[in-house]
């Protein structure tokens, strides 16, 4: 998917190579509970990697581990060959590991171009290069601007959500279910976003239930139930056994 | 016309000290959600530790300053973010409130300790003189304090609207992991936020300080700033500018009721209306703005239920508590602690574990935060010693009946407020009776009121003892009343209402009524209580039903559990023992307790390493929580809530 030269959207190419993310034995809890039963996952450089699974199965959590948002009760994760171990989700964000969670990943009593401004964190990014990349890519947000993003649709604050991955340029992103609650046609237009980030050289997690959706934009998929992986390939290969797995 | 210049610029000075504090309390919830009761409490501690840096020790103004304001504001506010709030992420919408409750106790019974209230203590001014303008004089003083208040309000508008950092600081408390995610610490903002908060807050305590012209008071400089918080409520604790203007217009409206208003007034109530004034700006406030500018940042979380006691088991518990009643009545009727009679101290405790009862009903079952129980206590107490000469049944009627309407009066303007605004406006209601009502000579008189022990047709209950038993009679019909109200459908509607009102509502039941009515039941109860009270100290004086004994006796009942009857019962044993023990200390008892409960919704009595299993009481089938347990601390099997979901 990736050669390790990446084109930005204002494009600049940077040689960055995305890392890849590995997830081994990874076991989490809440409270006495557990809900990640040892999980093992390999996240190839640069491939978009689609999380599928029915609700309840474990997938969101995993992300949650992934971003440092959840302590780990056994195993570990790696980015590239580093352990994030105990590392804090402000770090990781810092490290150029992002992670739109569930929801609206927005700051919705904020308006638009002060969520924009919370996210020039990385060094390098102005605020004039965030403005212009987000509203060459979702125009709507430019008459947005000074709107509080909690007053705006659904649709447009997942846009604002998903501009951080445009404007942070972050080299592992992790989307959960980014189509949530959303009209087809916006949720058509957000994955095509995906498409566009992928080819610009990121390691994408996405979280999804809607499995065709998600098989699209994927170089390889991984199927979770109960806490537990339970199968992992192509996404052709996936697509046939998720209709297996659903309907168990 | 000078006069009326005179009295305006010593408003807008006035007015300016609130708009400093209630800054401090809009950065502070702004940036963590919680609103921090002990903000008048730091400003008080300020001001004491400048006194005592300047007057005492002859420390330079300036040095003084940047001790108290800079060093030691900063100090404490980062140390009350990281070892008492940040801990309570995720505890219920009312824990932050009694946290910051239990902290306010602890600063003013700390300065009571280190600085003894019978000692006057003068700040001056930090710049002397006056000028002249218009024909009117205006000491430097003033204009500092002016001057202050805008920079302050512009600076931290700049602040959250202009910079990077402060929004952040806005966006902590709507998603703090999201801000994480974002790549700033949402803790360090938090931080930041308080040491803002209490940077503020001791600005406007040292800067009011010299106002104080008869000397800084403990207790006054603890609630001057509580006007404050009615402009911090105009300005739905998020917008600086309208706090501003808002704090601005109420010292305007005090300044001039106190000097136009108040002279016309009888003698008796002038003093009344300058004490509680600020608290009557603050319910105004609270009841008058519509409800959905008060934006909450409450958080929902489920907690396990007490079990309730079944009916029969309820009867049994109930017989045998006034069988041990009998016993310790006549075991002890000789007894004396201190110069009081053992049986008044254990009367005492039952009076007060009904208005703990109170509680259960109200704060446990439906959770409505209530900080005005004593002051109903108060008016019952008053009620029982006016009516029929005192010493009557009809009395305690009277009382219970009176109270009850009080409460409902009091709770039809405040039912859609909700967690920190029902709090703050029973906070102001419980304040303005203290000191306009009970502090009035006239009404206890100068050497408190009388009441008589309760006669009854051919019955004497003139003693201790028969004082004592018929007290523990009342303690268990109320106990049975709290917990048949919480079996019947009412009560189940109680619980409703507290885990879900949207859900309460789109059923079709009437929300407002359901408060209303268990808030008048509740302020029936403590009224009730307070008769109670009445009779058994025979004398009730002004500062029975102050306004820090009433909050100090909630945080009790809240460490040792505020939804359960021997919660209840408990927290009046330790309030009794320990104000007796320690008086001065009490409220540093609470709050260090409440501070170590912590996020802890149970209470003690909820902490299950606690239970232990009664042999006699049957799990109840459908459930795998260890029923049948009861805490370490309850005697009998009223007191057999142990845990299981609520039904």
């Amino acid at each position: 998917m990736s050669d390790g030269s990446t084109t930005s959207t204002t494009g600049a190419t940077t040689s960055t190579l995305p890392p890849s993310v590995s997830v081994r034995g990874v076991r989490a809890s809440y409270g006495r509970i557990e809900v990640l039963h040892g999980v093992d996952l390999e996240v190839p450089a640069g491939s978009v990697f689609a999380l599928l699974g029915p609700n309840g199965a474990g997938k969101s959590t995993l992300l949650k581990v992934l971003s440092g948002r959840m302590r780990t009760t056994a195993g570990e994760v790696l980015v590239g060959d580093v352990p994030i171990g105990k590392t804090p989700s402000e770090k990781l964000a810092r490290q150029g590991i992002c992670a739109v969670p569930e929801g609206r990943g927005i700051f919705p009593n904020l308006t638009v171009r002060e969520n924009l401004r919370i996210w020039t964190y990385r060094g390098g990014i102005t605020m004039k290069d965030v403005e212009e990349q987000t509203y060459a890519t979702f125009p709507v947000l430019k008459e947005r601007r000074r709107q509080l993003a909690g007053t705006m649709s659904g649709g447009e604050q997942q846009m604002l959500a998903i501009s951080r991955a445009l404007v942070t340029r972050p080299r592992v992103l992790y989307l959960d279910e980014l189509s949530m609650g959303l009209a087809p046609l916006i949720v058509a237009e957000l994955y095509e976003l995906v498409g566009t980030l992928a080819r610009q050289g990121m390691t994408i997690v996405l979280v999804e239930q809607f499995v065709t959706t998600a098989l699209a934009v994927a170089d390889h998929a991984a199927i979770m139930v109960h806490g537990r992986i339970e199968q992992q390939g192509t996404p052709s290969e996936m697509a046939d056994a998720a209709l297996s797995i659903y309907l168990a | 016309m000078s006069n009326f210049l005179q009295f305006t610029v010593f408003g807008i000075m006035l007015g300016a000290g609130y708009a400093i504090a209630a800054t401090g309390l809009v950065v502070t919830y702004t940036t963590s959600g919680v609103f921090n009761f002990a903000q008048g409490a730091v400003g008080m501690i300020a001001a004491f530790g400048y006194w005592e840096l300047v007057s005492a020790h002859h420390v330079p103004v300036l040095a003084a300053l940047v001790i108290v304001l800079i060093l030691g504001a900063s100090i404490c506010g980062a140390f009350v973010e990281r070892v008492l709030m940040r801990r309570l992420h995720g505890a219920s919408a009312e824990r932050p409130v009694m946290v910051t409750l239990g902290l306010m106790v602890i600063l003013t019974g700390m300065a009571t300790i280190l600085w003894s209230p019978t000692t006057q203590r003068t700040v001056e001014p930090m710049i002397t003189g006056q000028f002249s303008l218009v024909g009117i004089n205006i000491q430097v003083q003033y204009v500092l304090i002016i001057a202050v208040a805008i920079a302050v309000a512009i600076g931290l508008r700049a602040l959250f609207y202009t910079t990077r950092t402060g929004y952040a600081l806005r966006a902590v408390v709507d998603d703090p992991e999201l801000l994480g995610m974002s790549g700033v610490s949402p803790n360090r903002m938090s931080q930041y936020g308080w040491i803002l908060g209490f940077m503020m807050a001791a600005l406007s305590g040292v800067l009011l300080a010299p106002t104080q012209t008869t000397g800084i008071n403990i207790e006054a400089m603890t609630l001057l700033v509580v006007s404050g918080y009615a402009a911090a409520i105009v300005g739905r604790l998020k917008n600086i500018p309208v706090t501003f203007a808002a704090a601005i217009a109420i010292g305007l409206a005090e300044n001039y009721v106190l000097n136009y208003v108040e002279p016309h007034l009888p003698a008796n109530l002038q003093t009344d209306m300058t004490s509680a004034l600020p608290m009557v700006f603050l319910f105004i406030a609270l009841v008058t703005l519509p409800s959905v500018r008060l934006r909450a940042v409450g958080r929902l979380t489920s907690m396990k239920a007490p079990r309730v006691a079944g009916g029969r088991e309820s009867l049994v518990a109930g017989a045998v508590f006034l069988v041990v009643a009998v016993v310790v009545a006549f075991a002890f009727a000789d007894t004396n602690i201190k110069g009081t009679t053992l049986l008044t101290l254990g009367g005492m405790v039952l009076t007060l574990a009904i208005v703990g009862l109170s509680l259960v009903l109200l704060t446990g079952y439906s959770g409505q935060v209530s900080l005005c129980q004593f002051s109903f206590m108060g008016i019952g107490a008053f009620i029982m010693g006016k009516v029929a000469g005192g010493g009557s049944l009809l009395g305690l009627i009277a009382a219970t009946a009176i109270c009850a309407g009080v409460g409902a009066l009091i709770a039809w303007p405040t039912v859609r407020l909700s967690d920190l605004y029902l709090a703050l406006a029973t906070f102001a209601f419980a304040d303005a009776v203290a000191t306009g009502f009970f502090s009035d000579g006239h009404i206890y008189g100068a050497g408190g009121l009388m009441v008589g022990r309760i006669v009854l047709p051919g019955l004497s209950l003139g003693s201790d003892t028969a004082e004592f038993l018929l007290v523990a009679v009342f303690f268990v019909l109320c106990a049975w009343l709290v917990l048949a109200i919480r079996r019947s459908l009412f009560g189940r509607r109680l619980v409703a209402v507290n885990d879900s009102p949207a859900a309460y509502a789109t059923v079709g039941l009437d929300i407002g009524f359901t408060k209303v009515a268990v808030f008048a039941i509740a302020a029936g109860m403590a009224g009730l209580a307070g008769g109670l009270y009445a009779t058994v100290q025979q004398i009730v004086g002004t500062t029975d039903f102050d306004i820090f004994p009433g909050i100090i006796f909630v945080l009790f009942v809240t460490i040792w559990s505020i939804r359960t009857v021997s919660g209840a019962f408990l927290a009046a044993l330790t309030y009794v023992v320990l104000n007796q023990l320690w008086p001065s200390s009490i409220g540093i008892f609470a709050g260090i307790g409440i501070i170590l409960i912590g996020r802890a919704a149970g209470g003690i009595l909820g902490i299950e390493a606690l239970h232990v299993r009664l042999p006699w009481v049957k799990a109840p089938s459908g459930t795998s929580d260890p029923s049948g347990h009861l805490t370490a601390f309850g005697g009998t099997a009223l007191a057999t809530e142990g845990s299981r979901a609520a039904g």
